[in-house]
């Protein structure tokens, strides 16, 4: 059986939550076709037939394809799956896979399951339910499986080595249901937080975004990206795209600062899959430096400072 | 406008879940219930655009046990005007839900359709895409603002860079995200005057929707536990910390 992921859009290069998603196609045997699209596409998909393990790079190259909209994706793969046989389709579990993979599914008639961490076997699969107090082992019966992946969970797979045939997948249409009217998206320096491998974030004990600098102070000689709980998402100190948890991004860099983070379930999900995590709070009783391999009693306000001098 | 909003029972979201030692599950005996918080927020967005007149009526839905009526009554507390409960004693997913909502919106013929955009227990954020799709509908999922106008309602998106704004056709699908509203408490007032709003059952198998799970859980299981660490007493012991034993820096 073939597989068809679903490729994160991407405007340079192949994203990492594509070479994710193809780590955990591996998984599952079988040939993988991967489907780049868009608007302007050929150079990102020729980057994607360079990946290790591609078939074949399937290309949808249209204006009402430009912004990912679910309402013009979804009946494209649909089509491509009527017409390629695919046992499985495979999308990144990001804001635009989790926005059509759904889509796709209930267009096919079959169940969509969310955020796989593990493969099992080909319709069978582990996933986090509970802001992954428990782990879920669920098998598919639907003759398409249709599925988005934790990035964390898997390997990325190596950007080159592969030399995969390119094709052209026609049938894209506008749905005329919706249209893009804008986008705000946080232009930074740093790395994004669902690839970088560290990152420091912070809480409401940050008090004001205005005490943000100070991590980005620490960021900045770190390499790291900036994160933010949820708490301090709500209370406007930092825009939405921070928010590490349950239901903002999920990330396992090797390395997590916590400042000022008190360690709400909902954040932990988010995070606790990092390789080292390290937590500064006064509160020696936040639930956090239960899971910190390296916890800090202290002021933040003078051991940000303090370690950023040190490092 | 008529706006339907679809609700779902859960286990509270302060409540730390139990895997049962069996396997087969989370234990949910004796465990607090209510609603899912982001359909708190789909319910609160509802009575908003109805203080603002531009939703005529709100119908909440939920596709569950007899205990959602419980969670249909903290909707009607809220300011929704009738509940229609979807009896379902088996564990339903989110493609047989949406397919029950399916039916039910072309029953009632809303101009808007919100949901939250995932619930707590299984994590799927689903339901709201799946609906759209077998309605042919627009979706403006994870909406952390919502503009109705005439015929369309523009959806602002918290999406993985920022935000992200959509001209959606009437009727449409609208997905919450955390920060579209800050729900309100019932008052005491409300919650009795509720208990005298209309809540219809409807038997699941009279909608003819097949709703029988497509995904069978083999098992559930507890996640590796992290062992806990140590703490540091000072900036510089955890540099040092980092430099030679962990090795991240």
């Amino acid at each position: 059986m073939t597989t068809l992921v679903i490729a994160e859009p991407s405007a340079e290069g192949v994203k990492v939550p594509t070479l994710t998603t193809l780590g955990a196609a591996s998984k599952l045997g079988g040939e993988v076709h991967v489907l780049v699209l868009g608007q302007g596409v050929g150079a990102v998909a020729d980057a994607t037939a360079q990946v290790a393990g591609v078939a074949k790079v399937l290309t949808a190259d249209a204006a009402e394809l430009a912004h990912g909209l679910a309402e013009n994706v979804a009946p494209l793969v649909v089509n491509l799956v009527q017409a390629g046989g695919y046992g499985h389709v495979l999308a990144p579990s990001t804001t635009f896979g989790k926005n059509v993979a759904p889509r796709v599914a209930a267009l096919l008639d079959v169940a969509q399951i969310s955020d796989i961490t593990g493969v099992e076997s080909a319709d069978t699969f582990t996933r986090p339910i509970y802001a992954g107090n428990a782990i879920a082992t669920v098998q598919s019966s639907d003759p398409v499986k249709v599925a988005t992946v934790r990035g964390t969970a898997f390997e990325a797979v190596a950007a080159t080595g592969g030399s995969a045939s390119v094709e052209a997948a026609s049938g894209a249409t506008d749905s005329g249901l919706s249209k893009f009217v804008s986008q705000e998206v946080s232009k930074s320096e740093r790395p994004e937080l669902t690839s970088a491998r560290v990152i420091v974030s912070g809480g409401r004990g940050m008090q004001s975004g205005d005490n943000f600098p100070l991590l980005e102070a620490l960021a900045d000689k770190l390499g790291a990206a900036v994160g933010a709980s949820r708490a301090a998402v709500d209370a406007g100190f930092v825009p939405n795209d921070y928010q590490v948890g349950q239901t903002g991004k999920i990330v396992a860099p090797e390395l997590y600062i916590a400042v000022g983070i008190s360690g709400a379930i909902q954040h932990l999900a988010g995070m606790k899959d990092s390789k080292v995590i390290v937590a500064i709070n006064k509160d020696e009783e936040a639930p956090i430096f239960q899971i910190a391999d390296y916890g800090l009693v202290a002021d933040l306000f003078k051991a940000v400072p303090e370690l950023t001098a040190e490092i | 406008m008529k706006v339907l909003v679809a609700v779902k029972r859960v286990v509270d979201y302060n409540v730390k879940v139990r895997v049962k030692a069996d396997g087969t599950g989370v234990d949910t005996a004796n465990v607090k219930m209510s609603m899912n918080p982001f359909d708190e927020i789909a319910v609160e967005e509802a009575v908003r655009l109805k203080e603002a007149g531009k939703a005529t009526e709100i119908v909440v839905v939920s596709v569950g046990p007899t205990q959602a009526q419980e969670t249909l009554r903290t909707a009607l507390a809220m300011g929704a005007d009738r509940a229609i409960l979807v009896q379902s004693d088996a564990e339903t997913q989110p493609l047989g839900v949406a397919k029950a909502l399916k039916a039910l919106a072309e029953k009632e013929q809303p101009g808007l359709v919100i949901l939250g955009k995932q619930a707590i227990d299984d994590d799927a954020n689903q339901t709201g895409q799946m609906l759209a799709a077998l309605l042919g509908w627009a979706q403006g999922t994870f909406a952390s603002k919502v503009v109705p106008a005439e015929g369309t309602v523009a959806v602002t998106r918290e999406i993985d860079g920022g935000l992200e704004t959509v001209d959606l056709k009437l009727p449409a699908v609208v997905t919450t995200d955390l920060r579209l509203n800050e729900p309100r408490y019932a008052s005491l007032p409300n919650i009795m005057k509720a208990k005298k709003k209309p809540l219809e059952t409807v038997d699941a198998a009279s909608l003819g929707v097949d709703l029988a799970p497509r995904l069978k859980t083999l098992k559930v299981a507890e996640p590796a536990k992290r062992a806990g660490g140590v703490k540091v007493g000072s900036v510089q012991e955890l540099v040092a910390k980092l430099k030679t034993e962990a090795r991240v820096i």
